[in-house]
């Protein structure tokens, strides 16, 4: 079963000192154990483009879909028996403080 | 048909194990049932009707699964099903496996994944087998608001995978507090009645001692388990008397002692003594022991303030919490300390500015201390928060005497 593993950052966060390295340790880990299947970390909010439907127009705006206090910084999907394990991996990803990370399955056809 | 409750849990919880699908093994138990209803009254009952059910909600599984070949889970489902009858064929329901299964599904309704409010809706559904209007009915919702809550916690376990099975070590030991919460808030919502005044509540407190009993057979080396128990005994003991026969609410005080259930309070300090015995104290095993000395004394005066004080100070060292600081305030002033007990409730008046209790304890204290418009603003406040009917006349009452300056 997979999950993605969605990361929250609150808005205005200053950077923590060596989240990449921590990023980097949590995908070593989690893909030695043949758990990780993808993952990347969002550029900037500000490079956000979003797209809205209206009817049969399509219109292309700047910015994200939604102004909120917290963005979307990057995900993760994993492989796993079942939701404790998948939150058993998800204990390992390196969050900012005020973070958030919101595990959702995906659908399976 | 007493035994249709009882046993339909069990099969319940075994074919969701095996299924790894609640839905399915309600529906086919469900069957089964009207099965039964239909062929016992003519055929007789058979010998051993657990047995009877298991099978025949099994073979209905069977049935669902065929019907449902497309879904990528059904042969998954049906191997299990057909190993676990080559397997074990002939231990049938009396086998021990049926009280891991009924354990399993327990830890699968309270899991932390699910919202406080479906796991207790999903405990009373699953284990308990309480109907879902009755659920309903105890909580003050909507029927079809409940029915909705609990589609939504089956489709969550099912669609995000949430495991039907006890926890292994070390996951164990974070998952039992909230399986033992949510049987201490289904008695509570029983006990405390948050809201209106209906017998129905009343069956909460005895499915809650059900649900906790169960535990302590399927966990006897927890002795948390054993104190919640003892806890829900030794304060169920107090039913009768907490209300008269108008409806109105009775303090401790107010409580006519030799009218308490002795039978529960005799087995609430056996059951408390056992698990004190493991060495392994913790909040529920505590506040049992606070219990327990309540029902030790003949009237509030001659109770042992100073160890129910003690007690509070070790509770709020394993467990710290607003509520218990507040309790320990009251042990303190009935120990004689009403100045002390004051200073302790204002440090937590902030956090329990919501709480009807707080400002009930403040007003109370206040009198006690002659500060009598202080006292009447704090029962106003009191007054502002009480949902209970009973709870609220009590209070109109308390604020009437300390207007007129008699005390108690």
């Amino acid at each position: 079963m997979k999950y993605i593993l969605l990361i929250h950052v609150p808005s205005g966060a200053p950077a923590e000192a060596d989240m990449i390295e921590r990023h980097m340790a949590f995908a070593q880990a989690a893909g030695s154990r043949g758990k990780l299947v993808d993952g990347a970390q969002l550029e900037d909010i500000a490079t956000a483009t979003t797209l809205r439907r209206r009817a049969d127009e399509t219109i292309v705006t700047d910015g994200p879909h939604m102004e909120t206090k917290e963005h979307l910084g990057g995900y993760y999907v994993i492989d796993c028996g079942d939701l404790d394990e998948a939150i058993e991996i998800a204990k390992g990803v390196p969050l900012n403080d005020g973070g958030a990370l919101e595990i959702r399955p995906l659908v399976e056809h | 048909m007493g035994v249709f409750r009882n046993e339909a849990g069990k099969i319940v919880a075994t074919l969701a194990r095996l299924l790894g699908d609640i839905d399915l093994a309600e529906d086919a138990v469900q069957e089964a049932l009207a099965t039964a209803l239909e062929r016992w009254p003519r055929d007789g009952v058979p010998d051993r009707p657990g047995a009877w059910l298991m099978t025949t909600a099994r073979n209905k599984s069977l049935d669902h699964i065929r019907r449902e070949r497309t879904r990528a889970t059904a042969r998954e489902a049906a191997l299990r099903l057909h190993i676990d009858d080559e397997g074990d064929r002939s231990s049938g329901l009396d086998s021990s496996a049926v009280g891991d299964d009924r354990l399993a599904l327990l830890f699968t309704c309270c899991h932390p994944a699910l919202a406080p409010e479906a796991r207790v809706a999903l405990t009373l559904r699953l284990i308990g087998g309480l109907t879902t209007p009755e659920i309903a009915r105890a909580f003050l919702v909507q029927e079809s608001t409940m029915a909705q809550r609990l589609v939504r916690a089956k489709h969550k376990i099912r669609a995000a995978r949430i495991p039907i099975r006890v926890p292994p070590q070390p996951l164990l030991a974070e998952r039992v507090p909230s399986v033992l919460s949510v049987i201490y808030l289904i008695f509570n919502e029983g006990y405390l009645a948050t809201a209106g005044t209906d017998v129905v509540r009343d069956s909460l407190c005895d499915e809650a001692i059900r649900l906790a009993r169960l535990l302590v057979l399927l966990m006897p080396e927890e002795p948390e388990a054993a104190g919640l128990l003892a806890l829900l005994l030794l304060n169920h003991s107090r039913r009768g008397e907490r209300q008269s026969a108008d409806g109105q609410l009775r303090t401790l005080r107010m409580q006519e002692r030799s009218r308490w259930d002795q039978a529960a309070i005799r087995e609430g300090r056996e059951v408390l003594e056992a698990a004190l015995a493991r060495h392994r104290p913790g909040r529920y095993q505590i506040e049992a022991a606070i219990a327990a000395v309540h029902s030790e004394a003949s009237t509030v005066e001659s109770t042992d303030w100073a160890q129910i004080a003690a007690l509070y100070v070790t509770l709020r060292d394993i467990a710290p919490s607003p509520i218990a600081a507040l309790n320990h305030a009251v042990a303190i002033a009935e120990a004689g300390s009403p100045d002390t007990a004051l200073a302790l409730a204002d440090d937590v008046a902030e956090s329990l500015d919501d709480y009807h209790l707080l400002h009930v304890t403040r007003a109370e204290l206040l009198v006690r201390l002659g500060r009598t418009d202080d006292a009447i603003a704090a029962y106003d406040r009191a007054l502002e928060l009480v949902r209970n009917d009973a709870e609220r006349a009590h209070l109109q009452r308390r604020r009437a005497s300390a207007l007129a300056g008699t005390t108690r």
